[in-house]
């Protein structure tokens, strides 16, 4: 085998990783402890406070931070007008990520350029992170597309919609990797309900079976739809690893530093030919699971208020304030540009073309296919005697 | 497609099987492209069950000829991301009926990337799947499910009937950027043809091919039913009847001009396949050409093929797949029109 080179093949032969460290005093109140029955691992506790973890050790300068919270805001503003347009009728569908920014920012501004991301349809952070323009997202929302975009060119798959198939997609992709012979390293993105899922579960047989370089990143937002997470499993998400060989770790999804942390660590890991990482980032979905939902049938106010002490912009906000960091004009400078942003996506989101009827025909297949361009041909010339009709009146 | 470097030789090669000819398209694709893998169960070291990928393992290395873990989603679903990163991926389903826990994949996703994308990501996959019915296997092995993919957009589907095709097809599914699934009639493995690897391919790969020409009716199929209605058309000619014979070779898409320039000789069409009649190929056939051949039709388009029941078991599945006499009976319906 020419690209599993012995180093790596050695490597994954030896024991199995440790099991992850979980830090005792992190299971007090601020880490969740309290409230969940496991600990996390956390760089900012929702105070504000930094905590450092033996593991995970990570230099983040205050212009590093600063960025970090921008790209929070950002994101958060794109989801803010996606669903406000949905609310004035111009996207057909929107699905919100308020309260996953931490968890989507930091793990993709892990990633190098080289690096691929396989996303669900929620990932308008990851998106970000990746410099795919967020108008790009709106497409399929507003139904003048199912997706549009050039997975290579940003290193972005497609959104999924059917839930877990692009864990499949970002294994093969990592063997692709493995047969380059390159460095580079894969993430996918799922969350708790996809857990359950056949092929998340054979995604992570694969990975395990051929050691590929690939980051498995749970966002565990604690429902899905109206299930929750107790309904897909009886043990907490990242303890699955360790029964396909892997290791897995929990880390507070509502904390970027920590969640910039692990994902690096774990994409170091994966490129370094040491396989595969089960990252299960703790977190909430804010919002409903979609525009068409309405969480208030199966989920109590106290629950969301509970999460809303936990946000993960407020955190690095306090953070930054406290150490000096960032002064007022620096946060008016942000407000604006995420105002300036939505603006731009408003325009563009109304600017959006219809496709051509025909156009549906463009793409079904690379070249001709007599069935295919039958019915094109039939179809236009029925289009065009309505034109004909409506010319002769 | 380039001739083969082949030895020369004035001594004729011996005829080869179906299935060793689809092990020499594979393995001159595999040659002629660094990028085309090799996915399946048991296709490495065992060289598949039917051995049609035996010894590729042993000469390409297991990065290129990859035994995956016992699961077909997984095998389709990776596959795409390899496509994804260039790589042109042939996977083998190890029998029709388990071909179905990767349906979704099949379906959902290699289907529709290519529009998802606007054209700008390819997924040339080809899923080579054993199929149909006539060796006494137990149930899940002898199905043949074709209809199910030509009715999913963005799929090609093809079917090869004989070893020359076998050869040439497969690797004309290699170099397609479309998805194709690749049915192969296990019945027919064992058949052998000669083989001219230097000729190249006789025939387009969206073609289908008239196999015997007749000037009194014609029996379209594909696949496993190419050989039967080929002794159907030799019987009849004992009986004074003058049948042509259609090799379909592609279903999606399906050649229909050849049919109906076939159609508007003979008058009658009688088409033929081993999966269910209902809803199946051969109704799609009926009705574009009796759209196209409305007046010169001289009796309605006979159907001859599986039924709407579950594959029966392999004691009465004689019963179930059209042979020699089924066909025959429906050429002298169609002939007391």
């Amino acid at each position: 085998m020419t690209t599993r080179t012995p180093a790596r093949s050695r490597r994954s032969a030896q024991a199995p990783e440790p099991e992850p460290v979980l830090v005792p005093e992190a299971a007090a109140a601020d880490g969740y402890g309290a409230a969940e029955e496991l600990p996390l691992i956390q760089l900012l506790t929702p105070e504000g406070e930094r905590r450092s973890h033996p593991d995970y050790p990570l230099d983040v300068d205050a212009e590093q931070a600063r960025a970090l919270y921008r790209d929070l805001v950002l994101v958060r503003r794109v989801d803010a007008e996606g669903t406000a347009l949905q609310r004035q009728g111009e996207l057909g569908l929107w699905a919100s990520l308020l309260g996953q920014e931490a968890a989507q920012v930091g793990s993709g501004r892990a990633m190098r350029p080289g690096d691929f991301a396989f996303p669900t349809y929620r990932e308008h952070g990851v998106a970000w992170t990746r410099g795919v323009p967020p108008i790009n997202l709106l497409g399929m929302f507003r139904g003048v597309n199912n997706g549009g975009w050039d997975p290579n060119e940003k290193n972005f798959m497609l959104y999924t919609i059917v839930i877990g198939s692009q864990t499949l997609h970002a294994v093969g992709y990592a063997m692709g990797i493995q047969r380059d012979g390159s460095d580079d390293a894969v993430i996918a993105y799922f969350g708790d309900g996809a857990s359950s899922q056949g092929d998340v579960n054979e995604s992570f047989v694969f990975a395990a079976s051929y050691n590929a370089p690939v980051v498995f990143f749970c966002q565990n937002n604690q429902w899905a739809i109206s299930e929750p997470t107790e309904r897909q499993s009886r043990v907490p998400l990242f303890r699955r690893a360790s029964g396909f060989g892997f290791p897995g770790v929990r880390v507070d999804g509502n904390d970027v530093f920590a969640c910039l942390a692990v994902t690096r660590a774990a994409l170091d890991r994966a490129r370094t030919g040491n396989g595969p990482t089960l990252i299960e980032a703790y977190t909430y979905r804010m919002g409903a699971h979609t525009t068409s939902d309405d969480p208030t049938r199966y989920r109590g106010n106290d629950e969301v208020e509970l999460w809303r002490a936990r946000d993960p912009l407020a955190r690095l906000r306090t953070y930054l304030v406290r150490e000096g960091q960032a002064d007022d004009e620096f946060f008016a400078e942000v407000e604006a540009e995420a105002d300036a942003l939505a603006a731009e996506i408003r325009a563009g989101c109304l600017s959006l073309p219809d496709p051509h009827p025909l156009s549906m025909f463009d793409y079904a297949y690379t070249g001709p296919h007599a069935q295919v361009e039958a019915e094109r041909e039939e179809l236009a010339a029925y289009l065009d005697s309505f034109t004909d009709e409506e010319a002769a009146r | 497609m380039s001739p083969a470097a082949t030895t020369a030789s004035d001594a004729p090669a011996a005829p080869v099987t179906l299935a060793k000819a689809l092990n020499k398209g594979l393995r001159r694709a595999m040659e002629q492209d660094p990028k085309v893998l090799l996915m399946g169960e048991d296709i490495g070291k065992l060289g598949g069950v039917f051995r049609v990928t035996d010894g590729l393992q042993k000469d390409f290395g297991d990065a290129r000829v990859i035994d995956t873990p016992l699961a077909e989603a997984g095998i389709i679903g990776t596959a795409i991301g390899l496509a994804l990163r260039g790589y042109r991926p042939v996977c083998e389903i190890q029998f029709d009926g388990f071909v179905f826990p990767a349906y979704d994949q099949i379906t959902t996703q290699v289907a529709k990337l290519y529009a998802r994308s606007l054209g700008k990501m390819r997924v040339p996959i080809v899923i080579r799947i054993p199929y149909g019915g006539g060796i006494g296997a137990v149930e899940h092995h002898s199905e043949s499910p074709e209809a199910l993919f030509a009715h999913t957009a963005g799929l090609r589907v093809v079917a090869c009937s004989n070893p020359v095709d076998g050869y040439w097809m497969i690797q004309q599914a290699i170099e397609s950027d479309d998805p194709v699934i690749f049915f192969e009639p296990k019945r027919r493995y064992w058949d052998k043809a000669q083989l001219d690897e230097s000729a190249g391919p006789a025939y387009g790969f969206d073609q289908a091919v008239v196999v015997r020409p007749g000037t009194d009716l014609t029996l379209a199929a594909h696949g496993p039913m190419v050989r039967t209605c080929l002794d159907v058309a030799r019987a009849a000619e004992e009986e004074g009847r003058s049948l042509e014979v259609i090799d379909l070779r592609t279903i999606s898409p399906l050649d229909v001009n050849t049919v109906v320039e076939s159609v508007n000789r003979t008058g009658r069409l009688v088409v033929v396949h081993e999966a269910p009649v209902f809803f199946g190929l051969g109704a799609e056939l009926a009705a574009q050409v009796t759209d196209r051949c409305f007046y010169r039709l001289e009796a309605p388009v006979g159907r001859v093929g599986g039924f709407h029941t579950p594959y029966p078991p392999s004691r009465i599945e004689e019963t179930y797949l059209p042979d020699l006499d089924r066909v025959l009976d429906a050429v002298d319906r169609a002939f007391d029109h």
